[in-house]
């Protein structure tokens, strides 16, 4: 994997490893040396003076460089090595563990975002609070509203107005090691029991209010949204109690998993799919007593510094073809059905990917008033904090 | 009028003083002043800061008391640990190294800091995690040892991080020691352990506490080992200031954590001063 698109991403054990092994071997990827050397940033920087590099790729100037925000593990970057080659443009990835952060971020102004992946719950808000740009259709030829999927695709508009762009959509589950844990799991209820017991040290849950607080409130047979003071204050002295219990509070849950640090976890479909491809024995389970689904967008923050760019690269993603790379690789299903037409069947028949409608029934979409709700922060505050 | 020499000495003086004046109060008072506001104020609806006066913000603050617990306990601690590992390290480099090779040596113990905290933070996860330190155990049947994610971890982490800290200090006031005060005390018939006792350890005395109070203070702050290699379990107000301001984007309660935080530096500052003017038995310490 190259250096700008890790910067700010942890580096794996595996990624470590890999260096360091090349590097007691005495050789450094071409990539490595100009990152390390800041040779490639330098080059970048000459190659924005007009005439010297030029790509006719796009009519519009798309500079040298643009920023994208996202999830961890969350993308093929090797679609973003050829957009770089198609484009001259390279992306440097911010990773991001809750919508929270993100948001945080661009209230605070200068996040030099130029295109970013938001979830279906805080589009709404964006669009209140001015954060995002309407988009501009006319630059997004690749997209076809036609093919998508309304179901999961409706929010991303607000009052009849496109802000944001279907990535894909997924679910909220579980992560289980079978090969750790015998016991069988279910529904949130057991998550969080078996959390306390048979895998008492070696289960995590999301550094994420939504998900953490939501699973808690489901488990207690409350909705997934309840900002209901009483429900909070069950919800909270529920995730207290497991806490001394917990191996790790973190999004970035898939290292702890795939050494077997970690047993159980929350977890989001591409994830599951992820560790499920490469670990059969950890499987990926939908709570039977609820949870969550969803939806995750592009958008392009209002502040964005190269717009040009920001568009090029959603169009590019929005490209049947460049998107069944990154579905195969992500492991999350798509909203597009030209995409799903062209995934091949064992993806398209993976039940984590795809899982019965059965199972999805009883899940809720987030609801927009979470994101903004102070005494839900609150409550994921004190329990990180207890 | 012409000027006195001693009015013209004054506003030499002042000019002198002024670059570094104007710096303070640019970068570090007008800050603060700006989170003593932010402090009384209160959340605004979607987050950040709403200009209002309440003391809401401090009567909350009891609700973070286990990060300012941890944190109090745990940077005593840590500064109390890598003094044990520190000093042995100073006194070899001062004293008992060969001067050729001090310099080098010296060195090596900045090297580390060439590397960023975080990346050399990873390797430490990826030492304890299961694939490392547990993994070698368990091939001499020792098994299911968990490292990461403890508070042993986040005191290993801390303990490497800032032993450099903590080191160059111990060294410094080591490497002025006047050597002929130890042959002096060796002639007077005092073996090596109580010249060590009576003359090299009371003359080392101002960097020992120059480093304890190094560390003590900036593991105040510190936020990044508790997350990695405590998991996000072992909770500092750091990690409290940034939750606030990143997550629950509620800026007043976060300032207001942040100007407790400094009065208890503050706090902390004092007494480790006045323990050293104790120790030293002069109020000729230079503390940090």
């Amino acid at each position: 994997m190259t250096k700008w698109y890790r910067e700010n991403a942890p580096i794996t054990a595996e990624i470590l490893t890999d260096e360091w092994m090349r590097l007691k071997r005495g050789s450094v990827t071409r990539r490595h040396f100009l990152g390390v050397t800041g040779l490639g940033l330098a080059a970048a920087v000459l190659a924005r003076q007009p005439g010297l590099f030029n790509s006719a790729a796009y009519a519009e100037d798309l500079g040298t460089t643009m920023s994208l925000a996202t999830w961890p593990n969350y993308h093929d970057p090797a679609t973003f090595e050829a957009f770089t080659a198609a484009t001259g443009v390279a992306i440097e990835v911010n990773v991001f563990g809750s919508n929270e952060e993100m948001l945080a971020k661009l209230q605070a102004g200068g996040t030099g975002w130029d295109l970013f992946v938001p979830t279906n719950y805080t589009i709404s808000t964006y669009v209140k609070l001015g954060l995002i740009d309407p988009l501009d259709m006319s630059k997004l030829p690749a997209f076809s509203q036609a093919s998508e999927s309304v179901r999961f695709t409706s929010e991303g508009a607000v009052e009849g107005t496109t802000y944001a762009l279907p990535k894909n959509w997924g679910t909220t589950g579980m992560a289980v090691n079978t090969s750790k844990i015998k016991t069988k799991i279910t529904s949130w209820k057991d998550f969080f029991e078996v959390a306390m017991t048979e895998a008492d040290n070696r289960a995590m849950v999301h550094d994420y209010q939504l998900t953490t607080i939501g699973s808690a409130l489901v488990s207690l047979g409350y909705s997934f949204n309840s900002i209901k003071p009483e429900e909070l204050a069950k919800a909270e002295e529920l995730l207290i109690k497991v806490k001394p219990h917990l191996y790790g509070i973190s999004s970035d849950y898939q290292p702890g998993m795939r050494a077997a640090d970690a047993w159980m976890t929350m977890c989001w479909t591409n994830d599951g799919a992820q560790l499920n491809r490469d670990m059969p024995e950890i499987a990926y389970i939908l709570g039977t007593d609820g949870g969550e689904i969803w939806t995750d967008f592009y958008a392009i923050p209002k502040s964005a510094a190269n717009k040009p760019a920001g568009y090029a690269l959603l169009d590019y993603l929005m490209t049947p073809a460049n998107a069944v790379k990154e579905h195969i690789a992500n492991g999350a299903p798509t909203t597009d059905s030209r995409v799903l037409a062209l995934l091949p069947g064992d993806v398209t028949s993976n039940k984590i990917v795809y899982p019965d409608e059965a199972s999805l029934t009883k899940l809720e979409f987030g609801a927009a008033v979470t994101l903004t709700d102070p005494a839900r922060a609150e409550v994921m505050a004190r329990f990180k904090s207890a | 009028m012409p000027l006195t020499p001693e009015r013209k000495r004054q506003l030499t003086t002042a000019a002198l003083v002024a670059p570094a004046g104007l710096w303070l109060f640019v970068f570090l008072v007008l800050p603060f002043m700006a989170m003593v506001v932010f402090a009384f104020g209160e959340r605004a609806p979607e987050g950040g800061y709403r200009a209002a006066f309440t003391f809401a913000q401090f009567v909350n603050l009891p609700s973070r008391a286990a990060a300012f617990w941890n944190t109090l306990m745990i940077a005593p601690v840590g500064a109390f640990l890598c003094l044990i590992v520190a000093y042995p390290v100073a006194y070899y480099l001062a004293i008992k190294s060969n001067p050729k090779y001090r310099l080098v040596l010296v060195s090596l113990v900045v090297v580390p800091f060439w590397t960023s905290l975080l990346v050399r933070t990873y390797a430490w996860m990826y030492i304890l995690g299961s694939r490392g330190i547990p993994n070698l155990l368990g091939m001499i049947g020792i098994e299911d040892v968990r490292l990461l994610n403890t508070p042993g971890a986040v005191l290993l982490g801390i303990v490497y991080g800032y032993l450099p800290l903590m080191i160059m200090p111990i060294y410094v006031s080591l490497e002025k020691l006047d050597r002929r005060l130890l042959e002096a005390s060796a002639d007077l018939g005092a073996k090596p352990v109580s010249t060590f006792l009576s003359v090299t350890l009371p003359l080392s005395l101002p960097g020992v506490m120059t480093g304890v109070a190094l560390v003590t203070i900036l593991l105040l702050g510190e936020y990044l080992i508790p997350q990695l290699l405590g998991g996000g379990k072992v909770f500092f107000i750091g990690n409290a200031l940034v939750d606030l301001f990143l997550q629950s984007r509620n800026w007043p309660f976060g300032s207001a954590i942040a100007v407790m935080l400094v009065v208890v530096v503050v706090i902390v500052l004092s007494v480790a001063m006045r323990i050293a003017w104790k120790v030293s038995g002069s109020r000729q310490v230079d503390l940090v």
